[in-house]
């Protein structure tokens, strides 16, 4: 360290002995070597943090055109789309990102899924991206309430109602977080602030985290192996490459597949159909008029799905809650020490296939009316959905798997 | 990776309308490229809609950039009240007043477009027919005992509804809707009223949205300038793979 | 790695960078042309009519356009009288460098000689300046001539708006644009048939 501050000179050394940028640009990308093989499912943690800086830029725009308030806020919408100069840019490229942000999101967990990312020692980088997720459903949830439309008003409604399944204090607890005996101007105020300042500059420090604990450990990669085991003279590993030029590279072809689809979307089908914005949400909000079907955007759906297959309100409350609370614990449920689906046995091949199918289809059912069949279904799944993680934990113990190769072999 | 498109496809076919029972029999077939037709569906929507019903959103001179009209032609035969050019199309009736005349006041209509769908909106306007049980008079087919009368009964002539009654399986009898017997000709053929309403629709199609024109033409520039950008980022990531074996 | 690689690789990382920065500034586009005025607020700052017939001889009236004071002074002909003489003391007698329509070039800067339209904004900081008609000294000049002097740091104008030396404003005040719908009725913020 000392003997390349010595060798600088001029404006960077000056710096460099102040903060260590030069370091830092070598500790996380010109030297931090990640294995050679990633494909595309590695794409989504870049394109993770461009949706992110996509939706704080566009939303501090929006912010700047838009009154937190109960009486104007539908048409503060309208006004965005209609008399803000490119306003409708601005709000379809938000309104786009936070699904996007979803469907990004899911997709990188499930890499984490395929290739054991979780696995030790990258426990805390599993940990940290619950909590991102898990903060990112309210930013979400919040953000969606602040059109002010009929769908946003009952949607805040019945989700704040969950509260009210919480044991002897839920009543208070429903008021509390509303701030009035219904869904208000108040409660869209509170929701303002926590989705513009509070839940971002959380969700912004957590993905810091996140980077940085996946930074000490290393990443995974599609074979499994660990690429720190087998390194030349100099200490790189022989199996992997700088992520600076390589995967920064890597990374734009990413994003610029990722931004043909995005924009399309933007550009030609903002609505998406109405499962990005619904149709319900372009009537203004009004207490006295539930509509038709209420359902959540398509995000929340599977667990939404979860919730109304439970006869129960505070067992199907628990359910919802159990199915992402068990997630954090995926890390100790999986005890195979074989990271990558590629060195494990059809069992748990056919298994994950099944537990990704079974999300889908309650995320498709959380849309639909709830008939009995449906409901049924709902049920079905909601099973499977947790008899996967019970039956990982017994299988992994014993599990026979593939002879993991030491290095990575192209 | 194609798995999850054609996943995200069907649910977007599946979610597409689920907007409960309503009876939507007929499709609009509206184009808001057709700038005759937006002209005179903005026409229609100003004479016919407009003393009931507020587009708070829409301004008269973004009308009328949008489907280039003059400002003078947009004065003498559009702006009936004495709005300014850059107004909101509003009107002078409050919801109080509606409620009470009319039982519920006519909604907004400047995204009522987004939320009911075009289809939905042309079905309505089409499926009126009178009904002597109803406090105005009229009933209609899409939106049973809506509180709106038919506005346009003069040019659509008076009808009435044919219901037959059936049995479902479940034994349980209702009524089922057969055909319309016209009362009264209209002012217009069934062509002309049907285009009528399909230029009307056309109007609010455009109004729930008045952006979409540009967001459509800008569309394929955006995607040819990210398509070359793709394309050269590939070729730069394909160089510098070539030192990795 | 050979040379026809470098040079290749070098040629890809100038053009994608290329296409990069275009499509940032691209996006940019919108986000600034966003803070531009909205159809809201031009509608809002839209013109402007104002009756003229009850203005008394040396009297002024005090409108709002776009937010802002505009003074509309129904000069005596007395107040006319001396503009020619004031323009040893002014600092831009001609009104070269000022902000005005076109068509009121001359001393009176003004399309009737005896009606005076003007933005009440000082052109040093923002003040509104006021009004003092009458040909009598004042404290702050002993040879007043009738005009308009702001309060917060001392700058003057004659009748015409036009600033005197010695004064902290450097520009003559702004006129608006302005047309008259009749004898009686003047419009702020629109001079063509229709805009």
């Amino acid at each position: 360290m000392n003997s390349i501050t010595n060798n600088e000179k001029g404006l960077m050394a000056w710096i460099n002995k102040r903060l260590p940028v030069t370091q830092f640009v070598k500790d996380h990308l010109t030297e931090y070597y990640a294995p050679k093989n990633f494909n595309f499912w590695y794409f989504f943690g870049s394109l993770a943090l461009l949706v992110l800086v996509n939706q704080i830029l566009t939303g501090i725009w929006l912010t700047m055109h838009y009154k937190p308030d109960g009486a104007q806020a539908f048409g503060m919408v309208e006004y965005i789309m209609r008399d803000v100069p490119w306003g409708w840019l601005i709000r379809y490229l938000h309104s786009t990102g936070a699904s996007a942000f979803f469907v990004v999101i899911y997709l990188h967990m499930f890499r984490g899924l395929l290739y054991g990312s979780y696995k030790n020692p990258r426990e805390m980088v599993w940990i940290f991206g619950m909590i991102i997720y898990l903060a990112l459903m309210a930013e979400a949830f919040m953000g969606y309430v602040l059109p002010w439309g009929n769908m946003s008003y009952w949607g805040a409604k019945v989700i704040t109602q969950l509260f009210g399944a919480v044991p002897f204090v839920g009543d208070a607890l429903v008021e509390w977080v509303r701030g009035d005996y219904l869904i208000s101007d108040a409660t869209l105020n509170r929701f303002f602030a926590l989705h513009v300042v509070a839940l971002p500059l959380a969700i912004v420090a957590l993905v810091v985290l996140h980077i940085a604990a996946l930074h000490t450990v290393g990443s995974n990669n599609p074979e499994g192996v660990d690429i720190k085991k087998h390194k030349d003279e100099s200490g790189k590993p022989l199996d992997g490459i700088p992520f600076h030029p390589y995967y920064t590279v890597k990374d734009i072809f990413g994003v610029g597949c990722f931004l043909l689809i995005f924009l399309f979307i933007v550009f030609v089908k903002p609505d998406f159909g109405g499962l990005f914005l619904e149709h319900d949400n372009y009537v203004p909000a009004d207490p006295s008029v539930t509509p038709a079907l209420i359902k959540p955007v398509w995000y929340f759906t599977p667990f939404y799905a979860m919730l109304r297959a439970v006869p129960d309100l505070q067992m199907g409350a628990l359910v919802m809650l159990l199915a992402i609370v068990v997630l954090f614990f995926l890390p100790w449920l999986d005890r195979s020490p074989v990271k990558s689906i590629r060195y494990r046995r059809w069992p748990f091949k056919v298994a994950l296939g099944l537990f990704a199918v079974s999300f889908c289809f309650l995320g498709w059912l959380g849309m639909q009316a709830a008939t009995e069949t449906y409901k049924m279904m709902a049920q079905l799944f909601t099973v499977y959905y947790f008899g996967f993680f019970i039956w990982l934990f017994l299988y992994s113990r014993n599990e026979k798997y593939h002879q993991v190769p030491e290095r990575i072999e192209h | 990776m194609k798995k999850i498109v054609l996943m995200l496809l069907s649910l977007v076919a599946t979610a597409a309308w689920s907007a409960g029972d309503s009876f939507v029999n007929e499709k609009a077939h509206n184009n808001i490229r057709s700038m005759d037709s937006l002209r005179r569906g903005a026409q229609t929507f100003v004479n016919y809609c407009m003393g009931c019903h507020s587009m708070n959103f829409q301004r008269y001179n973004r009308v009328a950039k949008d489907l280039g009209i003059t400002e003078e032609e947009m004065m003498d035969s559009l702006v009936l009240t004495d709005a300014r050019f850059t107004d909101k199309m509003e009107i002078v009736m409050t919801k109080e007043q509606g409620d009470q005349w009319f039982g519920k006041a006519g909604p907004d209509l400047s995204v009522i477009a987004k939320a009911r769908g075009v289809d939905w909106l042309f079905s309505y306007l089409m499926n009126f027919y009178q009904d002597d049980k109803q406090a105005n008079g009229w009933n209609n087919l899409t939106l049973p005992n809506a509180a709106m009368p038919h506005v346009l009964w003069e040019m659509q002539g008076v009808r009435k509804a044919h219901f037959e009654e059936v049995t479902d399986e479940k034994g349980a009898k209702h009524k089922e809707f057969k055909s319309f017997d016209q009362v009264t000709e209209g002012t217009m053929t069934d062509t002309e009223y049907r285009d009528l309403v399909r230029d009307l629709v056309n109007f609010l199609d455009y109004s729930s949205e008045p952006a979409r024109l540009i967001r459509l033409s800008y569309a394929p520039w955006v995607l040819l300038f990210v398509s070359v950008f793709t394309f050269l980022a590939y070729l730069l990531k394909a160089n510098y793979f070539r030192d990795v074996h | 790695m050979t040379e026809s690689v470098n040079k290749s690789r070098r040629n890809l990382l100038l053009s994608t960078s290329a296409v990069g920065v275009v499509g940032a500034g691209f996006a940019a586009v919108p986000f600034l042309k966003s803070w531009l005025p909205s159809e809201r607020a031009k509608a809002a700052g839209g013109p402007v009519k104002a009756d003229i017939s009850k203005i008394e001889p040396g009297q002024m009236i005090n409108i709002l356009w776009r937010g802002q004071p505009v003074f509309i002074v129904n000069r005596t002909d007395e107040q006319i009288g001396v503009l020619e003489s004031l323009n040893d003391r002014l600092k831009d007698p001609q009104s070269e460098s000022a902000i005005e329509p076109e068509y009121v070039g001359n001393i009176y800067r003004s399309r009737k000689e005896n009606l005076f339209v003007v933005i009440g904004i000082c052109t040093h900081l923002g003040c509104s300046p006021k009004f003092y008609p009458d040909l009598v000294p004042q404290q702050f000049d002993s040879e007043w001539k009738g005009g308009f002097f702001c309060p917060c740091h001392s700058s003057r104008f004659d009748i015409s708006g036009r600033v005197f030396s010695g004064s902290p404003a450097s520009r003559n005040l702004d006129v608006p644009p302005y047309m008259f719908l009749d004898d009686n009725t003047i419009v702020i913020g629109l001079d063509q048939e229709k805009a």
